[in-house]
């Protein structure tokens, strides 16, 4: 980093001056925005792409084309039969995870002489040729904008990264997918190719990071039109950062990652983290509704979100102003926060920015039971004092969390290790197959963090709770990133999971995470699972009046003549425990195509016929035809 | 656990019953004290840990719920809450059980001693403990006996300690609290009592439902309860109460649990203990009031022979399976769930229908003696008037058919194999004496027993034709209550005979009307599922033509040569109930005066009765029964017939003549049915 001090001051010298030069045009119409952010075809290249790490165009060059993340990173069992992360991309990179193998054996029934690979390489027949509209080819070739039909950048394009998308792909099955991918690179190139889209009748799916767990990337079947991705990855800079109101003004393909890594060479932070940030985009945020892991501080997407720009069928939707809040009926952002890409395309976003905090610290508190934590967390709650994270991991994530501990490089560690062990099993009495984890991250200046730090661990200590250190606290959150790789290893050896979400009453956290989790046990028996399945929770958000569980699920599919509809039929048993016992259909995953049937329900006819009115207004042919949400 | 494992009345033959074991075998062979003192480690559910009375106590009083229901009645009475919170806690004084394992063990051994000189043997189907045994790991248990005689719950915490499972908490009437040691006792066996009627009380009712939830989320023990409220007195079972039915549902309902087990315990009685009590509570002679030195009295019963139990522990039935696509619970999200609410349409049919297939499920699995088939037969040969009785063989060849039709009903049905029917028939007769006599080798019922033979010294003249009559009726009534152990595996097809018997044609529409007719008129007499006419309909055509009785077509159903036999026992066998209903009409429709109280129905429509009986123009003594009245009453109820003229005290009955008489005529088939009754096949 320190070689890019220089470089820094230069670009925030350049942003002053464009900021300036902005604030000089006057604002007469449109086309001031379009000068402000004017495109990269033709204006000088910012500093943000010519760091080298944002996302090509053709992604399947550094990412796994049928699984989670990097190609350079990857769990796999190694000749010895230990469990070994590779690549030097994360903290658990390259190390050798001993407790893994037997946890994984354990808890599955699994064995590691049953294999069961993915497809090493897409078969060029089995995806379908392109259906092009050729009028809409000829024209858009005129505007200079990239676009491939090429197979493979197709195929990477039809999914997210639900269980039934990536096991498909692994067995090299690939069902309808884009006939188009183009990459505009700025505001501009989205009008345009949204124009010609109209005229010609052709169908748009927009394309951000590719995260998503709701199956709204998949092509409708029924789609008889030409479908065209519409991948945002190109438009990935920060147009303006304004230090006076503390807002930044962002294209919206930018991923989160590259933002947080732009905003803090200038010193600023956006606060959002979910835990997708390494890959998924400002514009799915938007689109979805996100959530940030830090929200406790620097709020929800909605909550930071100042000035949107969508591009739709009719036209640009924009706010007039930067005001930050309006009493100006329904507020038009709400429209589009959660619009699922059904309604348009985000081209650029005015987001709230705070300076980099001072200082971090995490924690971690263990409970002698579930019960005791998530009363310790609504009482946090409660007191409102959440640490900028704080999550509650149940006893079987927390064995998981256990059994995911790098090989500790010194008998002192080790020995360390097994004292702290000895200190909570026996000395304090808490039986290992009850207790669970909270783990928490402080952010602000040192003193302040340590004071609020006090605070939490006062409240903790009158729910049972014994600070466990800072170590497991930081591995908690490392773990989140890598824990999305472990799916693809399962899958290697017969085990398929998948994680979901729910927000709920604080009244009724406890009920729901009992219930749920035996709702998938129990239904896994009845489908002919042989081996109990993996079935686990964590609070992860607190809010005033409730919070947000996620559930993990994961089971060992040998032995079943159609694993992918067993799991589907557990995971709609799992969401109608939850609706049942008060839980919200999502909380942040979204709505896609996969809970869309419960959708009347959770909002009424009325309110569906609310949605649809401004769909048939915004978007009366269905350009925007991915079918997500209605 | 699906829910069809309630009860499936496709094909009773194919029903797969479990065995039994004699537990008493061991108790004669054992000491028993060593029993009472051994080593007692019930299983729990999930690993909890067992909570003591007092902290259970502080759990309810500390409740949501409580504080809410406290708050509320201090606002709308203007007391201290304070003193409304004294109020709750000496109601949960009253109510609580504190069970002590000291009094279980002294139960143990007592009941030993008991039990051995009582019965011949105590039968219980292991696997059904074994089934009850994992139910109680994995979700709370209810566990719903039949109720019979006052030796259920002692007997079921019997059974449960016997083996070593986890002790019932059991909801009992507040009447036992009148014998003051016993009540303690029982309650430190862990029986809690509750108040026979507390209607408007919303104080009672939330600390009451309360208690029974707190012990039932938390899994502390099997919560027990009659479902029919009540003893019945008559062996039929009765319609089932559904407030703590509904209690022990709400938790799965606002998803504080994942899943509730409800297990219907069947217990059969050979002879049952309170047999001529109940005959002569029936017939109006009050029932003693329970007082331990009432119990002492009573002692004597411990010298009779009383033969044989059998405790059936039925499938377990998991709410959630029958649930499953009948309850939206998502209706509870929006009001917080501590604030109690009237449930919604939905739910209560849940709860009603629930609550019918498991009494069923008690009724399918309840074992039948042969004597029962033997009352079934003497009570009908009795009506017909044979005064003589009936030969011995000629009754062992009738029971022989009789045992043969019941089976293919799905009786569950004891018929020892490996002895000859006549010594069946014998040794049931013998086992019964004080309702037999056999005389010149014809059997007929004992109603010509004098009082002479007892009380040697009283003049014969003294005896009114009213005693003579009374004290025959206590001996029909008695029989008729092991007629009616039978009465479920017979009703439907019975329901259809008397149908087709009524009916004014063959046409298949006409029989439903009038089958539908009857089904609705005896809904409070017998345990007949709200809205399942269509199915029971088939079920009744279904048995009756499998065994050949019956032909079915599309339009028509016609009764076959060989099926005349059955038909007439079947008619013969709801004809007590038709005649009863029809008396009672007559009455309604000569007597009932406009200040008729609802007090006052029962004597009059009793002295009625009697004239009729007296005056030979009714045959049937147990029309006596004033069960028979109260329900025949709750049905005309029901039908809008008699109208309850609230507001005034005392409540009168208003009675709608011209529809008593023409639901009269009805009954007696003298009108057709089909504006009776809105039915569709």
């Amino acid at each position: 980093m320190a070689s890019d001090g220089s470089s820094d001051r230069q670009r925030v010298a350049q942003q002053r001056l464009r900021i300036i030069a902005g604030h000089l045009q006057k604002p007469v119409d449109v086309d001031s925005d379009i000068l402000a952010a004017e495109c990269k075809a033709q204006g000088p290249k910012t500093q943000a792409s010519s760091e080298g790490s944002a996302m090509p165009r053709r992604r399947q060059e550094i990412m796994k084309w049928n699984g989670w993340g990097y190609i350079d990173t990857k769990f796999l069992f190694n000749k010895k039969g230990q469990a070994e992360f590779t690549g030097k991309r994360y903290r658990l990179s390259g190390m050798i995870i001993p407790a893994l193998r037997d946890w994984f054996e354990g808890t599955f029934g699994a064995n590691l002489q049953h294999k069961s690979l993915a497809t090493p390489i897409l078969t060029s027949g089995a995806v379908q040729p392109p259906t092009l509209n050729e009028a809409f080819v000829e024209e858009l070739k005129s505007t200079g904008i990239p676009f491939s039909h090429d197979a493979e950048d197709r195929v990477f394009r039809a999914h997210g990264h639900c269980l039934h998308e990536i096991f498909a792909l692994r067995e090299g099955k690939v069902g309808r997918v884009p006939d188009l991918v183009v990459w505009p690179n700025c505001h501009n190139d989205v009008v345009k190719i949204v124009e010609l889209a109209c005229k010609h009748n052709v169908c748009l799916i927009p394309y951000g990071g590719g995260t998503s767990v709701s199956s709204a990337l998949e092509c409708p079947p029924e789609e008889t039109r030409s479908i065209v991705s519409l991948d945002t990855s190109q438009m990935n800079r920060i147009l303006w950062i304004d230090e006076k109101n503390l807002t930044a003004h962002m294209e919206a393909g930018i991923v989160g990652q590259d933002l947080e890594r732009l905003l803090n060479e200038s010193g600023y932070c956006t606060g959002h983290e979910p835990d997708s940030m390494e890959f998924s985009s400002l514009g799915g945020w938007v689109a979805t509704r996100a959530s940030g892991m830090k929200k406790n501080i620097y709020g929800n997407i909605e909550d930071l979100v100042i000035h949107v720009k969508m591009v739709t069928p009719q036209g640009v939707i924009e706010k007039s102003c930067q005001g930050p809040r309006m009493s100006t009926g329904p507020d038009i952002h709400h429209f589009i926060m959660g619009s699922e890409g059904t309604l348009g395309v985000v081209t650029e976003v005015t987001m709230k920015i705070r300076p980099m905090p001072e200082y971090q610290k995490y924690g971690s508190v263990v409970f002698p039971n579930f019960e005791q934590g998530v009363a310790c967390l609504r009482e946090v709650a409660k007191q409102r004092c959440a640490p900028a994270s704080i999550r509650l991991m149940d006893n079987e994530q927390f064995k998981f969390g256990h059994a995911l501990k790098p090989q500790v490089s010194s008998i002192f560690t080790s020995f360390l290790d097994g004292l702290k062990k000895f200190y909570i099993t026996k000395f304090k009495g808490f039986d290992p197959n009850c207790l669970c984890v909270a783990t928490l991250l402080f952010e602000g200046n040192r003193e302040k963090v340590l004071q609020h730090e006090k605070q939490v661990y006062d409240i903790a200590a009158k729910f049972g709770g014994l600070a466990a250190g800072e170590d497991n606290g930081q591995r908690g959150y490392m773990l989140t990133f890598v824990i999305a790789y472990l799916r693809d290893l399962g899958m290697d050896y017969y085990v398929m999971g998948e994680s979901f979400e729910t927000s709920v009453p604080w009244d009724r956290v406890l009920d729901i995470c009992r219930n749920v989790k035996a709702r998938i046990t129990r239904e896994c028996k009845d489908r002919g699972v042989q081996f109990p399945p993996l079935s686990t929770c964590r609070v992860t958000q607190t809010y005033d009046a409730g919070a947000c569980v996620y559930f993990y699920f994961a089971f060992n599919y040998r032995g079943l003549s159609d694993p992918v509809h067993v799991y589907e039929q557990v995971e709609r048993a799992a969401r109608e425990e939850i609706l049942a016992n008060g839980g919200s259909l999502s909380h942040h995953h979204g709505v896609g195509k996969l809970r869309k049937e419960w959708m009347r329900e959770t909002i009424s006819s009325v309110g569906m016929g609310m949605l649809k009115s401004v769909k048939d207004y915004v978007d009366p042919n269905n350009i925007f035809g991915n079918g997500n949400l209605l | 656990m699906a829910s069809s494992a309630v009860y499936s009345h496709r094909d009773p033959m194919l029903k797969k019953r479990d065995d039994f074991e004699d537990i008493l075998e061991e108790r004669r062979n054992s000491s028993d004290l060593r029993y009472a003192l051994r080593c007692y480690t019930p299983v729990l559910y999930k690993g909890v840990v067992p909570c003591k009375s007092s902290m259970l106590k502080i759990m309810v009083l500390q409740s949501d719920q409580l504080h809410y229901v406290i708050n509320q009645v201090s606002k709308e009475t203007g007391r201290e809450t304070d003193d409304v919170k004294d109020e709750a806690s000496s109601i949960l004084d009253e109510m609580a059980h504190c069970q002590q394992l000291s009094t279980v063990r002294f139960f143990a051994f007592t009941l030993s001693k008991v039990f051995k000189s009582l019965f011949r043997n105590i039968c219980v189907n292991e696997e059904g403990i074994q089934r009850l045994q994992q139910a109680i790991q994995e979700h709370p248990v209810v566990l719903l006996p039949s109720h019979r005689s006052y030796m259920d719950f002692l007997l079921m915490s019997y059974l449960l300690y016997t083996y070593d499972l986890s002790l019932p908490v059991i909801a009992a009437g507040m009447d036992f609290m009148g014998m003051k040691i016993v009540g303690e006792m029982l309650r430190m066996s862990g029986a809690f009592f509750i108040r026979r009627s507390f209607g408007g009380d919303k104080l009672y009712w939330a600390v009451f439902s309360e208690y029974v939830k707190t012990m039932l989320k938390n899994g502390y023990a099997p919560v027990e309860f009659f479902l029919e409220g009540t003893r019945s007195r008559t062996s039929k079972s009765l319609t089932p109460k559904l407030g703590l039915l509904n209690i022990v549902l709400d938790p799965f309902f606002k998803g504080e649990v994942f899943d509730v087990n409800l297990v219907p315990v069947s217990i059969s009685y050979e002879r049952i203990l309170e047999e001529t009590l109940y005959a002569r509570e029936l017939l109006g002679i009050p029932k003693p009031k329970e007082s331990t030195s009432g119990l002492f009295k009573a002692r004597k019963v411990l010298s009779e022979d009383y033969g044989s139990i059998n405790v059936y522990f039925g499938q377990p039935v998991s709410v959630r399976s029958l649930a499953e696509g009948r309850v939206n619970r998502g209706q509870f999200n929006l009001v917080p769930r501590h604030i109690p609410r009237r449930h919604g349409e939905d739910i209560h049919s849940f709860v009603s229908d629930s609550a019918y297939k498991l009494v069923r499920a008690q009724e399918e699995n309840m074992v039948l003696k042969p004597w029962v088939i033997l009352a079934s037969l003497l009570l009908q040969n009795q009506a017909a008037g044979q005064k003589q009785g009936i030969a011995l063989d000629e009754l062992t060849a009738q029971a022989v058919w009789l045992r043969d039709l019941s089976r293919q009903y799905g009786a569950f049905l004891h018929w020892p194999e490996h002895i000859p029917p006549s010594e069946v028939v014998s040794s049931s007769l013998s086992l019964h004496r004080g309702l037999v006599r056999i005389c010149e080798g014809k059997v007929q019922l004992a109603v010509e027993q004098e009082v002479g033979p007892v009380v040697p010294a009283e003049p014969r003249s003294t005896v009114t034709p009213e005693e003579k009559l009374l004290s025959q009726a206590v001996i029909v009534l008695s029989c008729a209550s092991y007629r009616n152990q039978a009465l479920h595996v017979f009703l439907r097809p019975a329901l259809l005979a008397s149908a087709i018997h009524t009916a004014s044609s063959n046409q298949k529409q006409e029989v439903f009307n009038s089958f539908s007719f009857l089904r609705n008129m005896f809904s409070n007499e017998f345990i007949l599922c709200p809205g399942a006419t269509v199915e029971d309909f088939e079920e009744a055509c279904y048995l009756l033509g499998k065994t050949g009785a019956l032909q079915v077509t599309q339009q028509e159903v016609l009764v076959t040569e060989r099926g005349h036999r059955t038909l007439a026992f079947l008619i013969s066998m709801l004809d007590p109930f038709l005649q009863g209903y029809q008396v009672v009409c007559r009455f309604l429709c000569e007597e009932a005066t406009e200040t008729l109280t609802e007090k006052q129905f029962i004597p009059a429509v009793r002295k009625f009765i009697i004239k009729h009986l007296l005056a030979g123009r009714l045959r049937y003594a147990e029309v006596l029964s004033s069960d028979l009245q109260k329900n025949s009453l709750a049905a005309f109820l029901r039908l809008g017939a008699v109208q309850k003229i609230k507001g005034v005290d005392p409540v009168t009955l208003k009675v709608n003549k011209v529809m008593v008489n023409s639901l009269e005529d009805t009954l007696g088939g003298k009108l057709p049915t089909q504006k009776a009754v809105v039915a569709r096949l």
